[in-house]
């Protein structure tokens, strides 16, 4: 004993007791980390609340938590903390269920099963029979699906905001700007049965590593490759030497022609040549060379 | 409702599908139940609790408490975090008392990974909760006057809470969202400034203020007369409605957990349990007023007997180094850069870990699959099973009284929605 954590006596006999008192319907009995669980019958787990409340003084039931391992075929887990006040000890018991078969409620055995279980069924949708009121409970009104179950989406599937056109509250479908980043910190080396991102390039196939490095490609393949790959020539380079050219439509040429600044009519087609736009006309536009760099090589 | 001999109550449930004959006496009135709202948005609901209450006159027939209003899914976030970035979520469950809530989590976390915690830290946490303890009732106590009508204690006892927030923003850094409580120890040292005016606010201004503030309160023939015989629970109801803390040492049974589960340094801790004798709201107010005195006591033998020493746990595998270390060496470097990116792997088990927080048993259930997130996480809060017997405790009350059972209670939503 070394954590600092509630210290409990172990209680003694417990696994005796337990045998005796619930025979068959105990299936499993576990001693973990200073804390004992029981697995149980499922349909029997109401005599076995009562039995466990008066003949082992486990006299208040304390929490209902819901489980959920999917890959199991009863895939949920009913897990009942009990405590006793008087021997000063706590009992964990468990069911298990799947999204079908109901457990038999507690709450005649102990009424604050009422919510506990409540909140199960909202939560897994582990249904409870006998539950007078079993309405879901933390999720909002008219919510579906049951979202601690381990294939809900933590985003979830709806999202709401206050519509200014609608003057009330709307519900839509989640939009994500980024998807959801969850990263996997299982070691590659050990246990973990995925392709390792990337390697699906170097077989093609998507197959499990172990297949070796990619094989090195040949020489005709590099030379094909680069050809591929080798930029296009560069466009001829963009030069504005008239107004037409500008792009700016034909409006504005229009409007060009009309006035100038100084109240002069300029009329590009004859008159107002400047004589960088005659020196132009007469010498079609050339690509301009390349710029040398200066100073040499460097 | 008329004080008329011959008016008939009838529950609404009576009439429903029959055509109602009141014709056959002449003169009767036929007086039906009502149904009300009570929250979501009300003062004092303590937050944002809806209740739908059928009424008879201003008596109380039947209370369905509409919860999760509040539902943050706090339980889904924590499935997807590694153990060190959830701890931040406990604080914002109980944000009335924060530090009580990461305590039940990290114990838990050490609990699975059987990690050593050193004496100074476990002294430094129990410090801490005990301050917790007194900021959480100091805001209660103040609110569950001010909800049956006094004013000025409430303005009181804030004065002692913004002290103890104080203290706490001294510790962490953080006045309410502390962090401090870690897997392994806490997260650093206190000065030794802050230890000695703790002891002192201990031993001056909180006993002289607080009790200055109850002595309007204690003996006030108003609030006796609204909280003497309201909702009383008997020890029987307690234990069958899961009640804990104060809640059920008002109903008379002398059980806390930090004495028959003591857990860091509560072990060695000489202090006393208050208990009620009729079960009533003033029972559990009182109890809570008592708690303080002896929350006081705990942390003046706390800063008595704290030894030095490390303040968390040395392996290096789960507590992260310091950043002097990291300047200094390559090893504290990796364990820094794979404590903060992956986290701590957590051997596969599950333990349910319960601490006596201030408004009760505040438990949390830690099932590990061996990875560095928790599979399942699951919080049992404290007002949850409470609020359940809303409708035994104010059944056949009259309406006012529903903000003293509400404020008996200790209900913060944070918690109870998750």
């Amino acid at each position: 004993m070394t954590h600092a954590a509630p210290l409990v006596a172990r209680r003694a006999h417990i696994d005796a007791e337990l045998k005796a008192l619930l025979g068959k319907d105990l299936l499993v009995h576990v001693h973990a980390a200073d804390e004992d669980s029981i697995t149980v019958d499922r349909e029997a787990i109401a005599g076995v609340m009562i039995a466990l409340r008066d003949k082992m003084e486990y006299q208040q039931l304390m929490e209902i938590a819901g489980v959920d391992y999917p890959d199991r075929a009863e895939r949920f887990e009913v897990v009942y903390h009990l405590l006793s006040v008087t021997k000063n000890h706590r009992l964990r018991v468990r069911v298990c269920t799947d999204e079908a078969t109901p457990v038999p409620s507690i709450v005649p055995v102990w009424p604050v099963a009422g919510w506990l279980e409540r909140e199960v069924f909202d939560m897994y949708g582990v249904l409870f029979a006998g539950n007078p009121d079993l309405r879901r409970i933390l999720t909002d009104y008219g919510f579906q699906g049951h979202p601690q179950r381990k294939d809900f989406p933590l985003t979830g599937y709806t999202e709401l905001r206050y519509s200014e056109e609608d003057k009330r509250v709307v519900y839509e479908p989640v939009k994500l700007a980024q998807d959801f980043r969850n990263f996997d910190f299982l070691s590659p080396w050990e246990g973990a049965d995925y392709v390792l991102p990337g390697d699906e390039k170097a077989g093609g196939t998507g197959e499990a590593p172990g297949k070796g490095a990619p094989t090195p490609m040949t020489a005709a393949e590099v030379k094909k490759a680069d050809d591929t790959a080798k930029a296009p020539p560069p466009p001829t380079p963009k030069t504005t030497e008239k107004p037409e050219q500008t792009g700016a439509g034909a409006k504005a040429n229009i409007k060009a022609a009309k006035t100038s600044r100084d109240g002069a009519k300029a009329t590009t087609a004859v008159k107002g040549k400047t004589p960088a736009t005659k020196k132009a006309e007469k010498a079609p536009a050339k690509p301009r060379a390349p710029r040398k760099p200066k100073g040499g090589d460097a | 409702m008329t004080d008329s001999p011959q008016v008939k109550h009838h529950g609404s449930d009576m009439f429903e599908g029959y055509p109602v004959d009141t014709a056959d006496t002449v003169g009767d009135q036929v007086v039906t139940n009502y149904t009300i709202n009570f929250g979501p948005q009300h003062p004092a609901a303590h937050g944002v609790l809806r209740m739908v209450m059928e009424l008879d006159g201003e008596i109380i027939e039947r209370v369905d408490p509409h919860v999760g209003l509040l539902h943050r899914g706090t339980e889904k976030l924590i499935e997807y975090k590694t153990y060190l970035q959830a701890l931040p979520y406990f604080d914002r469950l109980d944000y009335c008392s924060p530090l009580g809530m990461e305590h039940s989590y990290v114990l838990a976390i050490e609990k699975l990974l059987d990690l050593e915690v050193p004496a100074r830290a476990q002294y430094l946490r129990t410090l801490f909760a005990e301050l917790t303890r007194i900021c959480n009732h100091m805001l209660n106590i103040g609110s569950h006057v001010m909800d049956v009508g006094a004013m000025t204690p409430n303005l009181w006892v804030f004065e002692l809470r913004e002290d103890c927030l104080n203290f706490f923003e001294r510790a962490s850094g953080a006045r309410m969202h502390s962090a401090y409580f870690r897997p392994g120890g806490v997260h650093q040292d206190v000065p030794e400034r802050l230890l000695y005016d703790i002891g002192e606010w201990c031993e001056k201004r909180l006993p002289k203020l607080f009790g200055d503030a109850m002595s309007l309160v204690i003996d006030n023939r108003i609030f006796k007369q609204r909280n003497v015989d309201i909702a009383t629970v008997s020890k029987e109801d307690a234990l069958a409605w899961g009640f804990s803390g104060p809640m059920i040492r008002g109903s008379g049974i002398a059980w806390d957990l930090r004495k028959s589960q003591p857990y860091d340094a509560y072990a060695s801790m000489d202090f006393d349990i208050p208990v009620g004798t009729r079960g009533d709201c003033y029972d559990r107010f009182m109890v809570r007023v008592q708690e303080v005195y002896q929350s006081a006591r705990i942390i003046l033998q706390c800063l008595r007997d704290m030894p030095t020493g490390p303040i968390a746990s040395l392996d290096r595998k789960v507590v992260p180094p310091k950043r002097g270390e990291m300047k200094q060496s390559m090893e504290s470097l990796i364990h820094h850069f794979k404590l903060y990116t992956e986290g701590f792997h957590v051997p596969a088990g599950e333990v349910y870990v319960a601490t006596e927080s201030p408004k009760g048993e505040f438990g949390v259930y830690l099932v590990s699959d061996g990875t560095n997130k928790p599979y399942r996480c699951k919080i049992r809060p404290t007002a949850f099973s409470h609020l359940q017997a809303m409708d035994m405790m104010s059944k056949g009350h009259m309406l006012a009284d529903t903000t003293a059972i509400i404020g008996a209670i200790d209900v913060v939503f944070g918690e109870c929605d998750r």
